[in-house]
């Protein structure tokens, strides 16, 4: 909740924030089927219609309403976001955290197989997966979750080997708790901040690659509505239809603008040696 | 140990371990590289014609062997047969990849151009109307996926100056530069920018630190222009953290080339693996895969002894 308030009292957390929770809404009320329009029914009558009264954003090929569509495509990227992002955040955090607090061999051993991880660029890492496995959203959140793991893995595995060796985890030893219990309470919870404003910029990153995926084909399906997917479909159209490219294109780059601006003010807040270095 | 003979012993560890993922990655695909090649005629073959394909793929060996042999192939270049060309993996790799690596030193210097003065710009007026801007601009940057901008280019090139940039074409820089750098500045534009974002965020953030050392006030109390300050004594050290973070986005940049020349339908290596995933070629794929992350891997080593050499804090553990 402190959080929460520091957020909406920084200028650039107060956008993100604002437009992060403007993207939830509309993607409850898409889940809910309280859109304008049936996004997945055609209407060959109303095709290819411009922005108007009635179609606020326009039709596409097939009649369907854009902005309808859009907002059942914001709702599918941001599960297959929150979804990648959850599943990298609890991997990440189990690998770095029993990394550093083994130690040596095993240390070494987690953190080269992270290595060999990141020596993929992400989209190429997803690709591979998707080769393997099949397109589809389920694929696209395993293939986002690997990719971002060794990041999540990183990020705990620094903070996790000098706290390690402070005080009170040595008092914490002394006095007999558990090793879960020292894993959980002392170390984990003083890694919350640098895990939140990694959670809030990788979600950035997955949307942007969910999107990126669906665009070359390879995540969402058609006729289920994506991002990436109307913006790649609006590519031979785009002359005639503009608004088939202008609505999908400015949806992705708002939200991700949003979990950019929320990372940034949020690692200011959280960590305030950044303090305005970041932004 | 030093840091650079750990990280230079580390190397053939980790290219072990990409090798090894690629390889029993492609191994989990269902089919074989038979049924790759002839799709549902695969079922046509007598059980003769079939050993004699799987002894020719190696496929008949155990799995162990298949990859040793695969590995000794690697180290003499024998990558296999692409199934889609008919020609060995690493000459069709050869052939695409001298456009993606353009694209990508392209896309590099664009971000270099633009970043680094900008993010000068930033940190000397930091907290002024223009470095606002600066970093508004970098933010939207940063968020502005490199297909959409790609799409927004061709389409205020063709509906605003009737000019279409040439798709599908590629001319090779030995054969006509002019013709070479039109068709590549556009997607290199398109790739650079979101690179060209994060280059003056870091700039700036690392001018900032830098302009409030010691050394630079000592330089200008002994009277050194402002401008001198910044270009000759505080540059050289606020360009440490932008060959580090070129060097990383090198690499992204040459997975990132994948979306980019699939919008500007640019024949080279993203496409490439692209096409290779849609085709089944496994071979084409297992090949592109590990030539792209052989890629990144050396230009990250580059960087990091690079990094050693221009702050020398590093070799002594302080990293």
């Amino acid at each position: 909740m402190r959080i929460l308030k520091a957020l909406f009292r920084h200028p650039s957390g107060r956008i993100g924030a604002t437009v992060i929770a403007i993207y939830l809404v509309i993607a409850v009320l898409g889940a809910l089927g309280l859109t304008p329009h049936n996004p997945l029914k055609p209407f060959p009558l109303d095709r290819l219609k411009a922005p108007g009264g009635t179609y606020w954003m326009g039709t596409d090929l097939l009649g369907r309403d854009t902005a309808s569509r859009l907002m059942l495509g914001i709702g599918q990227s941001f599960i297959v976001a929150f979804a990648s992002v959850a599943g990298a955040t609890v991997a990440g955090t189990i690998i770095g955290l029993l990394s550093a607090w083994w130690g040596s061999l095993w240390d070494g051993i987690l953190m080269r197989i992270m290595d060999v991880l990141l020596a993929f660029p992400a989209i190429l890492l997803a690709l591979l997966i998707i080769a393997i496995v099949g397109p589809g959203p389920m694929t696209s959140i395993t293939a986002i979750a690997i990719v971002y793991t060794p990041i999540f893995a990183r990020v705990v595995r620094g903070p996790s080997l000098s706290l390690k060796r402070r005080e009170f985890v040595d008092a914490a030893r002394t006095f007999g708790s558990s090793q879960r219990y020292i894993l959980s309470r002392h170390l984990l919870l003083n890694l919350v901040a640098p895990l939140t404003v990694q959670v809030t910029l990788a979600l950035a990153w997955a949307l942007l690659t969910e999107a990126g995926l669906s665009f070359l084909g390879l995540g969402t399906q058609p006729p289920a509505p994506s991002l990436g997917l109307m913006l790649s479909e609006s590519k031979n159209l785009m002359q005639h239809a503009p608004w088939l490219m202008f609505f999908p294109g400015l949806t992705i780059m708002l939200g991700i603008l949003g979990f950019n601006l929320t990372g940034d003010a949020l690692r200011d807040i959280l960590d305030p040696r950044t303090q305005g270095r970041a932004s | 140990m030093s840091y650079v003979v750990q990280r230079l012993l580390t190397f053939p560890l980790i290219l072990f371990g990409v090798a090894l993922i690629v390889f029993f990655s492609i191994r989990l695909i269902p089919g074989d590289a038979i049924t790759a090649m002839l799709g549902t005629e695969a079922g046509l073959l007598t059980p003769d014609q079939r050993a004699a394909l799987a002894h020719y793929f190696g496929i008949d060996q155990p799995v162990g062997a298949q990859f040793l042999s695969w590995l000794s192939g690697l180290l003499h270049g024998d990558m296999g047969i692409s199934v889609t060309f008919g020609k060995p993996v690493l000459s069709v790799i050869l052939e695409h990849f001298p456009l993606t690596l353009e694209l990508a030193l392209m896309s590099m210097v664009i971000a270099l151009i633009v970043g680094v003065p900008f993010g000068v710009l930033a940190a000397t007026r930091n907290e002024r109307p223009s470095d606002l801007a600066v970093r508004i601009l970098a933010m939207l940057g940063q968020s502005t996926p490199n297909f959409v901008l790609g799409l927004l280019i061709i389409y205020v090139l063709s509906v605003y100056f009737g000019a279409v940039p040439a798709m599908g074409v590629f001319t090779p820089i030995t054969v006509d530069p002019l013709a070479n750098l039109m068709q590549l500045l556009f997607p290199a534009i398109t790739l650079g920018f979101a690179f060209a974002a994060s280059v003056t965020r870091i700039s700036r953030s690392a001018m900032l630190d830098i302009l409030s050392d010691d050394y630079i006030r000592t330089a200008r109390s002994k009277g050194a222009s402002p401008a001198s300050v910044i270009w000759f004594h505080a540059l050289p050290n606020a360009l440490i953290p932008v060959v580090t973070l070129s060097g990383v986005e090198f690499g992204y940049l040459l997975g990132g080339a994948v979306i980019v020349e699939q919008v500007f339908a640019l024949p080279g290596i993203g496409r490439l693996v692209l096409n290779a995933i849609s085709q089944r070629d496994y071979a084409l794929v297992q090949g592109t895969v590990l030539f792209i992350a052989f890629n990144f891997l050396v230009v990250n080593l580059i960087v990091d002894l690079a990094y050693v050499a221009l702050d020398p804090r590093i070799r002594l553990g302080g990293r």
